[in-house]
């Protein structure tokens, strides 16, 4: 079909919010049946150009056209009216309601439900035996594992009728198994014709994912490529506009006394359900210690529990003199007094407080001591004098201690709360996630202040679901599984293969052996 | 995402014009009840503020809303709803009342005054303390509890002022009077002091109290690292735990602290105007103060202003039931009630209108640039 035409064309679209730019002058085409890709760092205005398409924001100036056909998008009705659908990176699910009666939600066809539901469970089950998107229609979503309410948001999206689907960073909350099914779902749907628009920061996903893949940078349109004819390293040089090193070379650690240790931690939740079981980890100062393993294995209570957040309900940690466990526990706020620092993978749950201006933000946790916080009041000169040298060694941008601490963006925000903890010249840090939603060139950044404050005599603990980075970062690598600790291996000597088959739990190191003549 | 609109316009034009929206809705229910809407606001008006004792009055009522109002607003920033601002003020007095029936022959007249006003903030917290603790240590809600805590401080004041408290002899459940050394000054007598004249209004010294409050809640929230950490805990729990805060005791410090306020109430009430305990004093002030601290976006500046307004209209209603029997005590609360719907709960009505039009004004001004930039 070489005069088919598109199946999106955007025409020199352009965005502004107030001063910020977000999209100039953006045309791209996508072809039917294809799966392109989307990449750019935070900010790059993918996500506004995508808000677009879905009619969630109107362009400044430019045109759409679907199938050729100049449309006019003025609200999520409009874009599905032209075929296309939405699956959201926060899911807009009902969790007390079945799958089968959040797929009608919205779409019921009069005032009584049963005929629309018996019509759902029909198209239901086509859409799933076709793609092989097979959910039980009467499982309450809530239910359901994330992956498969996934699923439901596409069966939503489809049955509505749309012919192409914006994906936006749908790996986010996925494992890497869960995330390859995925991609066969897509390519199930390209090849019966849908056409898919996948949004992501991930390098990976797009070359394993893509047929053409779009760049972006600063709201413009920098790029396009067959993903055949590209590599990782060309498309993260055009996402950031300059050459980057995806590994860093860091000095050989010299690891010392130890810092922290934990012994025979064990933490039961709310049903008595063991998430921690048996944990010995010991960090020297002078090392930085990395967890890998898939999410949800017990890391995000471990940090918890290092942290002073919850106490351990078996076992004990200890820090120079003070032991600390069930009987005898510390809370955060002790624990920063013990020099232990940390760095939440939460960070809009834990790290800052979203309303705060970021002068305020960066004294959380030490808006007591001096020279923040005198007897009875706080001077707040001196507090934003604290913020923007943080920001100037941090290179937060823009560098305005007086804006809310919402409005930075992810990796600003990432930028900020490092420096904070790191500037108190903790013997302990603690950092989960430390590029989550960060930007490719800051994420180098933040792995150089990692590691210049190992090499000043921190014992660091680093806790990543991405498994590049724990190799880059780490001179030990403990694998978590859940809620052990299941492997241990020099960080000099790890590779994928090792670790990803430890994070799944099928490691045998006889085995291996074995299998290698 | 839409642009911000200027500072001015949110604070300032948007309040105003819901004012004005709400006395065109009081208009035309004026109008059916057949009575000239224009007159009705200009005896408004002038009963609120028109002469001395009128404007006295009105401070009264405003000492009264600003109490309450503080005590709502500062509850509120540590993410805490509190009802039982009426229960914590009949509380507040009954404290006052204790000291000074116990006190008022021994003590001079500073020294139980001051001990007055602590008592006062001492039985408003443990009032509010109670509900508190339940919802820190226990996870009773505190929006039920401290509901159902007006009711008990309610019947805890009946039973108190008919069989304890009540005068020997008396017919009505009222305590004796206090002894002058229990009596916070009038304004008016301050002011013959000072040679000037003015009429007599129930306008006492507990306003300057209530203004040393304002300054206080502002200090305390935005300037001591307390204040930092209650706001956090109202924003995000999480990151107030992650920063080292026991929210359990700050729950519980910032309920007394709002309960403290509400209490205060007594002390205008009880020290300044009836010079001894009575029965339902409170009047609603402690459910107004709800309304009071969402007009002053929690902030005691807007709420000193939204008090004034509250205190107007309290007493600028009365003159109007007063002056013109076709509008009945009823009529003035409905009226009251329209202006706080429209000040209060319909607060955001109107900011989307104000949204387009400043949004089309932009563009106007962008694009006029933009073409005198083109012909330079």
């Amino acid at each position: 079909m070489p005069d088919t035409p598109p199946a999106i064309e955007l025409r020199s679209i352009d965005k502004s919010f107030g001063p910020v730019h977000a999209n100039r002058g953006v045309s791209l085409s996508i072809a039917r049946g294809s799966i392109t890709g989307i990449i750019g760092e935070n900010g790059a205005g993918k996500s506004t150009l995508m808000s677009i398409l879905y009619g969630l924001y109107e362009a400044d100036s430019g045109a759409i056209l679907v199938d050729g056909q100049p449309v006019r998008i003025k609200s999520p009705r409009d874009a599905i009216a032209s075929g296309i659908g939405m699956v959201h990176q926060h899911f807009m699910l009902i969790d007390t309601f079945t799958v089968l009666e959040n797929v009608v939600l919205g779409a019921e066809t009069g005032a009584v439900l049963r005929p629309s539901l018996a019509a759902a469970r029909q198209e239901l089950e086509r859409l799933g035996r076709e793609y092989g998107l097979r959910v039980n229609p009467d499982a309450l979503v809530g239910d359901l594992p994330v992956s498969e309410q996934q699923r439901v948001e596409i069966l939503k999206v489809l049955y509505r009728g749309a012919r192409i689907l914006i994906l936006d960073e749908p790996s986010a909350v996925l494992t890497p198994q869960e995330t390859e099914q995925l991609f066969r779902i897509l390519q199930a749907l390209r090849d019966r014709g849908a056409t898919v628009i996948l949004i992501t920061h991930k390098l990976r996903e797009i070359m394993a994912a893509t047929d053409t893949v779009f760049v972006m940078r600063h709201g413009q349109m920098v790029a396009e490529r067959q993903t055949k004819a590209t590599n990782s390293e060309e498309l993260a040089e055009l996402m950031v506009g300059r050459k980057v090193r995806l590994a860093l070379d860091k000095p050989a650690c010299h690891a010392e006394a130890p810092a922290l240790t934990a012994e025979r931690i064990g933490l039961r939740d709310g049903r008595g359900v063991a998430v921690l079981d048996n944990i010995d980890i010991t960090v020297r100062a002078g090392e930085i210690v990395g967890i890998a393993g898939v999410s949800g294995n017990g890391q995000s209570e471990l940090l918890e529990v290092l942290a002073g957040i919850r106490a351990p309900t078996t076992g004990r940690l200890v820090i120079g003199d003070r032991a600390i466990d069930a009987a005898h526990p510390a809370d955060p706020a002790e624990m920063r007094a013990l020099g232990l620092a940390h760095v939440p993978e939460d960070r809009h749950r834990y790290a800052m407080v979203a309303p705060f201006d970021a002068t305020e933000t960066s004294v959380l946790g030490y808006h007591h001591e001096p020279p923040f916080s005198g007897r009875y009041l706080m001077d707040r000169r001196a507090m934003a004098g604290h913020c923007s040298n943080l920001m100037e060694h941090y290179d937060v941008r823009p560098r305005r201690p007086e804006l809310r601490s919402s409005s930075f963006s992810g990796g600003n925000q990432q930028k900020l709360v490092l420096a904070r903890e790191i500037a108190t010249k903790p013997k302990i840090l603690l950092v989960g996630q430390p590029t989550r939603g960060v930007d490719i060139g800051a994420i180098e950044f933040i792995h150089r202040q990692l590691v210049a404050a190992r090499d000043a005599g921190c014992a660091i603990l680093v806790v990543s679901v991405e498994l590049d980075e724990v190799m880059a970062l780490a001179d030990r690598i403990l694998v978590m599984y859940g809620g052990q600790i299941v492997g241990e291996v020099e960080g000099s000597a790890a590779d994928e293969r090792t670790l990803g088959l430890m994070m799944a739990n099928v490691w045998r190191p006889d085995a291996a052996k074995a299998g290698v003549p | 995402m839409k642009a911000p609109l200027p500072g001015w316009v949110d604070i300032g034009l948007i309040p105003v014009v819901n004012v004005l929206l709400a006395f065109v809705v009081v208009g035309l229910i004026v109008l059916a009840v057949g009575v000239n809407p224009f007159t009705a606001v200009r005896i408004m008006i002038v009963g609120a503020v028109g002469y001395p004792e009128a404007i006295g009055y009105t401070l009264y009522y405003t000492t009264n809303f600003i109490f309450t109002g503080l005590a709502v607003a500062l509850a509120f920033h540590a993410g805490l709803f509190n009802i039982g601002g009426e229960g914590q003020a009949y509380l507040g007095g009954l404290g006052v009342g204790l000291v000074v029936l116990a006190l008022d022959a021994t003590l001079p007249p500073v020294l139980l005054i001051a001990l007055a006003v602590l008592a006062a903030a001492l039985f408003g917290a443990a009032w509010a303390a109670i509900p508190a603790y339940l919802q820190a240590y226990r996870g009773s809600h505190i929006v039920i509890t401290t509901i159902m805590f007006n009711f008990i401080a309610a019947a805890v004041m009946v039973y108190l002022m008919v069989n304890v408290l009540i005068a020997p002899g008396s017919m009505s459940p009222e305590s004796r009077a206090f002894a002058d050394a229990g009596h916070l000054p009038f304004i008016h007598d301050l002011l013959a002091y000072a040679g000037i004249t003015m009429g007599q209004s129930p306008l006492n010294l507990a306003i300057v109290w209530a203004a040393l409050c304002c300054v206080f809640v502002w200090v305390f929230l935005w300037h001591t690292p307390w204040g930092f950490e209650l706001r956090t805990m109202g924003h995000n729990p999480s990151a107030a735990i992650y920063a080292g805060v026991d929210i359990r005791r700050m729950t519980v410090l910032a309920m007394c602290l709002s309960g403290a306020l509400a209490g205060f109430v007594g002390v205008n009430e009880i020290l300044g105007v009836h010079h001894r305990l009575i029965l339902n004093f409170t009047a609603g002030y402690g459910f107004a103060g709800i309304a009071v601290a969402l007009m002053g976006r929690n902030h005691p500046v807007g709420i000193v202003l939204a008090s004034l307004l509250f205190g107007m209209l309290q007493q600028g209603g009365a003159e109007l039931s007063f002056d013109i029997p076709a509008i009945t005590r009823e009529m003035v609360v409905v009226i009251q009630g329209l202006i706080i719907l429209f000040c209060g709960a319909l607060a955001h009505f109107t900011r989307p209108w104000f949204e387009a039009l400043f949004g089309a004004l932009r563009a106007r001004s962008g694009r006029t640039t933009a073409a005198g930039a083109a012909e330079a």
